[in-house]
């Protein structure tokens, strides 16, 4: 009997029922002191001066920490490649620039958290503003077309003559799409807790990845690597906004050395909105051309998002429409506008969620254009190789997730013209829409030791986030070590632990877990050579390297939708009463943990479907929805029957824990399972995320032809 | 005038008293995480809107980032530490057992949240989705996933236990036989 493959209750479980688990700034220090920060008000300008008398008489204030007393940071020092896009935002105080509302113009330090607050609303700011661009309009002459997007991916990418293909086409559909911008809102807000001993730092920080948090922090403040520890051992989710480290990391770091003191900083949600991070907007046109038979020949998506003036970041959400169908003619390109807004980055697929919600939007237009079923138009264009690379799939599976969802669904109950299901006032409809993510690896380092009385520790410097990570890589580990779980120890969290990868990108457990198996073998080989466990013990390391996996294929996993909703005819709300995800990604170590997941992320995808808008203040700057009741979440109540299924998998060119990670696929393409299921109910094409019940106030009785 | 900004407070908190100065403007969530040290209490809006920080104040659940300590005088608080001086709640190993949880930081709330509104069913009192107010027939071994869902929506989780947490929610429910839970 394996540990792996077994539907494993959360090793972190009791821990964090009982309140035991602590988080960055629950940690204890001789001495803490509370930073709180002040923000700029003007989303453009140069900072005058920050007048510091009056906080400073605030009693319990300790210090302000300015751009006149900041530390220097070492902006060209060496940091981790995967930080380039976070840097500008983390050199607080550097510069007099203000380049977005909400910019950290100071912080005040204070005994006592009130006191900061307090210390902070007396601290007088004085900028000259200057007029901001605050609106992504889309044609814009200052919009770019980068060189590269977020998954390295051109901004530009053309095979065939996608242009001319489409104006010929039989059947053509040219269709436009918008996404609101989205927070990742994690239930803990960005928090850390600084702690300085002399030149050793050592950082408590709610954090995706603690190792290459490390080396960022080291190379921008001059230390050697080894000199900063960080440990993030529980993190209340990061949904990519926390998988680099974030200004609140840096305020904790800058504000400790100025006082000589451990400071904590946990951000509020107003703070977090322009601190740290969001999915920005998008606004997005296709052009798919097809046969009268509904074959595809041509796909052209154009998407247009906004940047902050500090980094160019573009979302790939384009990409997946390069790969998704059979179509010999295929252009994307991603246009960027810089703006004087934060920093956008990573939020929970990003790229692939917006982006699928246009495409799989635009599949079912051109089913119903075409009067096909639209699982059948996705099966009649299933593509034998990657279109893109012309590489044979490790596996895809597509169709089968569709049958299998379609038929445990009960698709076949849905009748395809809109409209034509009620239940007393409300419209009842199904949607369909189809998922992919990639398949990413990067090495990892582990180590696996045992003492005398055959006791095992394992170690690995990555986080669990939430997302079971902690009790799939203890599984991994007795396998590899042919024991049960109880003889191994899992400590994960700690930069000092070795390089690993952050918990991002869905790729945590397959390269962690190769590491882990990795170091773990050895340890067995050196017991059995050594012909038993000396007194001291036994330690072995492992470091993957960088070509896991045969290069020639093309590696993501793939998955469907389905959602069934009802739609009050009178008062335009909607409800989703099931959803079903059917994901096929491989091997799945932990079942039950796996389907947390998807479930999870099917329900993060709801939100952006129904409630979800983060939105822009375009007189001031930043947003306007500035905390969790005007920035809506799903609730309890919202939640129905939601289910997630995987496929069983065995596929043995994905590496060697052979699986694709499930953390992201679970909110692609589940908005428009769900605005696919809106049409149907209403007649209704949503072109817009989210959806607002104002737009289907009238409509849907207009449509219904009732009016 | 009296301009002293603190006042001396009593307050009972997992069955211990504290008798201590208190500033006027602290928060009951603020003087459970950094004064008294107990973390499990979680700070995720600071603003009542999440619920992370629910805790049970004279048997009733409360928002502790909503509660001035200097209004608790004589208040008894219950949290996450102190809700079985035994070993583990019946809930808390439900959560583990159904995965009610990822991340874990709004499960403290959530389980604090569930005791409070479980005994609110349990002596009848009716929610929104309660079909007939005047003559609400509720009881807790017979709770709907509805009203469980209903009676939870103050407690949000991004991660999305929503499913697991009515599931754990409903075993522990279903095995109350007059209030044994």
């Amino acid at each position: 009997m394996t540990s792996t493959n077994q539907a494993v209750t959360r090793l972190d479980g009791p821990d964090k029922v009982t309140g035991r688990a602590r988080y960055a700034v629950e940690y204890g220090a001789n001495d803490v002191a509370y930073a709180w920060p002040v923000q700029a008000t003007c989303a453009r300008g140069r900072l005058d001066r920050a007048e510091t008398d009056a906080a400073l008489a605030v009693p319990g204030v300790l210090d302000v920490l300015t751009h006149e007393n900041v530390l220097r940071l070492h902006a060209d020092g060496e940091i981790s490649p995967a930080h380039m896009g976070a840097l500008p935002d983390l050199l607080l105080l550097q510069s007099k620039d203000l380049v977005f509302r909400g910019q950290l113009v100071a912080a005040v330090i204070a005994e006592t958290p009130e006191a900061a607050r307090e210390g902070a609303a007396a601290v007088v700011v004085v900028t000259e503003a200057e007029h901001a661009r605050l609106e992504l309009t889309v044609g814009d002459d200052e919009a770019i077309v980068p060189d590269i997007t977020n998954d390295l991916s051109p901004g530009h990418v053309a095979r065939g003559d996608a242009d001319r293909d489409f104006a010929d086409a039989p059947v053509r559909l040219d269709t436009t799409y918008s996404t609101a911008a989205n927070f990742a809102m994690p239930m803990e807000p960005h928090a850390a807790m600084a702690t300085w001993d002399g030149d050793r730092l050592t950082v408590h920080a709610s954090d995706q990845g603690p190792p290459w948090t490390a080396m960022t922090l080291a190379g921008l403040l001059g230390l050697p690597p080894s000199n900063v520890e960080v440990v993030a051992e529980y993190v209340g989710g990061g949904f990519g906004s926390k998988a680099a480290p974030r200004p609140p990391i840096m305020l904790a770091v800058l504000a400790a050395r100025l006082v000589g003191r451990p400071v904590k900083v946990a951000l509020n949600r107003q703070q977090s909105t322009s601190l740290t991070t969001y999915r920005g907007p998008s606004r997005q046109r296709i052009r798919i051309g097809a046969g009268t038979d509904g074959r595809i020949s041509s796909v052209i998506h154009e998407t247009t998002g906004q940047t902050s003036r500090l980094t160019t970041y573009a979302d790939q959400t384009v990409s997946a429409t390069r790969l998704m169908y059979r179509a010999e003619h295929c252009r994307t390109t991603t246009n960027v506008l810089p703006l004087d807004v934060p920093t956008p980055a990573w939020v929970r697929a990003p790229g692939e969620a917006p982006g699928m919600f246009a495409l799989e939007s635009a599949m079912d237009e051109l089913a119903v254009q075409l009067g096909m079923d639209p699982i059948e138009l996705r099966v009649l264009n299933e593509p034998e190789t990657d279109p893109e690379s012309g590489l044979p799939f490790t596996s895809r599976n597509l169709v089968s997730c569709l049958r299998i969802g379609a038929e445990r669904f009960g698709w076949s109950d849905r009748r395809p013209e809109p409209g034509a299901t009620s239940d007393g006032r409300w419209r009842l409809g199904m949607g369909v829409a189809a998922a992919t993510y990639p398949h990413y690896l990067f090495p990892s380092t582990a180590t696996a030791r045992v003492d005398s009385a055959h006791r095992y520790t394992v170690r690995i410097g990555a986080a669990d986030i939430g997302t079971g990570a902690r009790t799939a890589l203890h599984q991994i580990a007795a396998d590899a070590l042919k024991v049960p779980m109880s003889d191994v120890r899992i400590e994960l969290g700690r930069a000092s632990h070795g390089s690993a990868p952050f918990a991002g990108g869905s790729m945590g457990t397959a390269s962690w877990g190769a590491a882990i198996e990795s170091a773990c073998r050895e340890l067995r080989r050196r017991i059995s050579a050594g012909g038993g466990i000396p007194d001291e013990g036994l330690e072995a390391g492992a470091e993957t390297l960088e070509v896991m996996t045969p290069s020639n294929f093309s590696r993501h996993a793939y998955g469907a939708h389905f959602a069934a909703v009802r739609v009050d005819r009178d008062t335009g709300e909607v409800q989703v009463d099931r959803m079903l995800g059917v994901f096929a990604t491989g091997r799945i170590i932990n079942p039950l943990t796996a389907k947390s997941q998807a479930v999870g992320a099917m329900i993060m995808g709801m939100g952006m479907a129904l409630m979800e808008a983060a939105e822009p203040d375009t007189r001031f700057g930043g947003f306007v929805t500035q905390d969790l009741a005007g920035y809506h979440v799903p609730a309890h109540a919202d939640v129905r029957d939601i289910d997630a299924m995987f496929l069983t998998e065995e596929d043995p060119n994905l590496g060697p824990i052979a699986g694709r990670g499930v953390g992201e696929i679970g909110i692609v393409g589940t908005a428009a399972a769900i605005t696919n299921a809106i049409h149907n109910a209403t007649g209704i094409r949503i072109k817009d995320l989210p959806v607002r019940a104002e737009n289907l106030l009238l409509r849907v009785a207009v449509k219904a032809g009732e009016r | 005038m009296n301009t002293d900004t603190r006042s001396m407070v009593r307050i009972t908190v997992n069955g211990k008293v504290h008798e201590q100065q208190i500033d006027h403007r602290s928060t009951l969530l603020d003087l459970l995480r950094e004064t008294l040290r107990l973390t499990g209490t979680k700070k995720g809006c600071d603003h009542g809107q999440c619920g992370a920080c629910t805790v049970l104040v004279d048997g009733q659940r409360v928002l502790s980032c909503l509660k001035l300590v200097v209004t608790l005088d004589d208040a008894s608080v219950v949290t996450i530490e102190g809700l079985d001086t035994d070993g583990v709640h019946p809930l808390q190993e439900a959560f583990v057992a159904r995965d009610a949880l990822q991340c874990g930081y709004c499960t403290p709330g959530q389980v604090c949240s569930a005791i409070g509104a479980m005994d609110e069913a349990r002596r009848g009192w009716p929610s929104l989705v309660t079909p007939d107010l005047a003559n609400a027939e509720v009881e807790l071994s017979t709770l709907s996933r509805e009203e469980i869902r209903e009676r939870m929506s103050g407690n949000l989780c991004r991660c999305g236990a929503y499913p697991s947490i009515v599931d754990a929610i409903e075993d522990v429910a279903r095995q109350d036989a007059n209030g044994t839970v």
